[in-house]
Formats: C-alpha cells, sequence, structure tokens
C-alpha cells in the first residue's frame, strides 16, 4: 500500500491516470502526446506506476499498451468506506456532480 | 485479438490451483462474487451459466479452459434487455505463481462499439476481485460483495445504461 500512495503522491503521474482513464489502453507514443514532459519522465513515471500496479501493461506485437489498473485504489476504499456509506458516499459524489454542472 | 478494453491485475497470497477453483466453481464464486454462482462442464465450447438466487444472470461459452493457468469464456450478459440485446464480449483470467503470490490479470475485450456491457462490467470487477482475495488470504469475503448488494448494483448498472444518473 505504501508503492500506491507514493506513486499517487504526484501531480505528474496522476495525470497520466486521468489520461488513461479518459482514454485506456495507450501506448507511451500516444501518452507522450500533448503532455509537457519528455518521453523518459513519462516512461519513468509509468515505471513506477505499474510498480505500484496502477498500470497494467498488455504487449500488442511491438506495441506495449498501458491501462488504468484501479484494483489497488478499491482496496484502499474497502479498508476504510463502510458497507453502509458506500451508497451514502456515492449518491453524495452524483448531487456534487450535478450540482457544479449547472453551476 | 481486438484490442482489450479493461485489463485488471492483482496479486494474491494463495496458490493457482486454489485460485483455479475460487474462478470456476459455483460454491465458492458465490461466497466472493455478489452471490454469484458459476456452473460449467469447463469442456471447450461448453456454455457457462451465472445465477444469482436461481436467476440466470450471465452466460457464455468456454474458450480456453487450461487448468491452473488460463481460462476464458465469452460473456453475455442476460439480467436486463439494455445489456442482453448486445453480442457477447470475451473475458479471460491469467494465473502466474510469482514468489509466495499469484498474479491473476483478467482481460476484457470484443466489446460491441458504445457497449453499455463495458461500462457496467468495469464498475464491478474491482469489487469483485479485492473480495476474492480477502477471501483466499482472510477466509472471509467483502461485506460489499454479498448477494443483498447486488440488487442495487444492477440497478446502478441498469440505470447508467440507460443514461439517468445512477
Amino acid at each position: 500500500m505504501d508503492e500506491v500512495f507514493k506513486a499517487l503522491a504526484d501531480a505528474s503521474r496522476r495525470e497520466l491516470l486521468d489520461r488513461l482513464y479518459a482514454d485506456n489502453g495507450q501506448t507511451l507514443g500516444a501518452l507522450c502526446e500533448r503532455l509537457n514532459m519528455t518521453r523518459q519522465a513519462v516512461s519513468k513515471h509509468l515505471a513506477v506506476l505499474e510498480a505500484a500496479n496502477l498500470v497494467a501493461t498488455v504487449k500488442r506485437g511491438r506495441e506495449k499498451l498501458h491501462y488504468l489498473n484501479p484494483v489497488p485504489i478499491n482496496e484502499i476504499a474497502e479498508r476504510w468506506i463502510g458497507k453502509y456509506e458506500r451508497h451514502r458516499l456515492q449518491a453524495l459524489a452524483e448531487l456534487r456532480r450535478s450540482l457544479e454542472r449547472k453551476s | 485479438m481486438s484490442e482489450p478494453k479493461f485489463v485488471y491485475v492483482t496479486y494474491i497470497a494463495t496458490t493457482p490451483k486454489k485460485l483455479w477453483q475460487a474462478l470456476t466453481e459455483g460454491d465458492f464464486t458465490r461466497q466472493y462474487w455478489y452471490g454469484t454462482s458459476i456452473e460449467s462442464d469447463w469442456t471447450p465450447g461448453a456454455r457457462v451459466t451465472l445465477r444469482n438466487d436461481g436467476k440466470l444472470s450471465d452466460t457464455g461459452e468456454v474458450l480456453v479452459y487450461e487448468p491452473h493457468r488460463r481460462l476464458s469464456y465469452t460473456w453475455h450478459v442476460e439480467f436486463h434487455e439494455v445489456f442482453s440485446r448486445e453480442k457477447p464480449a470475451r473475458v479471460t483470467f491469467e494465473l502466474e505463481p510469482i514468489g509466495a503470490t499469484v498474479k491473476l490479470t483478467i482481460t476484457h475485450d470484443e466489446f460491441e462499439p458504445g457497449s453499455k456491457v463495458l461500462e457496467a462490467v468495469s464498475n464491478g470487477w474491482p469489487m469483485v476481485l479485492a473480495s476474492l482475495k480477502s477471501l483466499l488470504e482472510t477466509g472471509r469475503p467483502l461485506d460489499t460483495t454479498g448477494a443483498e448488494s447486488l440488487a442495487s448494483a444492477k440497478q446502478q448498472a441498469i440505470a447508467r445504461a440507460q443514461g439517468r444518473a445512477g
């Protein structure tokens, strides 16, 4: 779990996860587009995310596709969010989303 | 092979044999998978049936059955017509022993373009996996994946698929 928190404690790495969340299964090249980071920096960040099991990779021919793996994040949630809280928290998140959309 | 849409990875402190049983035996799946029991005679081409409380939930067909290593079947969601009108997708489980743990990789692919099933399954797997891990490592599944949580999870999936806020 330490590795997960360390991996998440970096804005660039969170941005990479956001990009995979929006479009899962990207190559290193695709992830480097429109990012203010060198290819080496992106590659290094992806290695940290993969070591923390937040990113899973699949080889396809010569390419390596990167996938967001939400399993460790869910394990964190399961540790501190109780059975009966989950639905109330989901309802709160929905409420917030719909209010922020309107304003 | 089409590009996978989802890849989930978890490391479980268990043996490939026990994990294999947990994936293929109904008495086992019922404990961590929202009360869902899986049934098949696990020969290539055989039908796979997932039931909740005796009610049909999903069906599939066995594609690959290599004990303790690789399991793949098609996935056709049957519990609501918003999902059942889609063609079957495919799920693949790969088991790889690493030290005292087994790396379990779940890959989902062959979804229809704009698939509603894709969203529904993507929300369910991380929780089911966490519960599977808990069951194998501690002997107890997670509360949130008990049969009583299923109805609301399914209702939410249907609501999302029909385009309303869940």
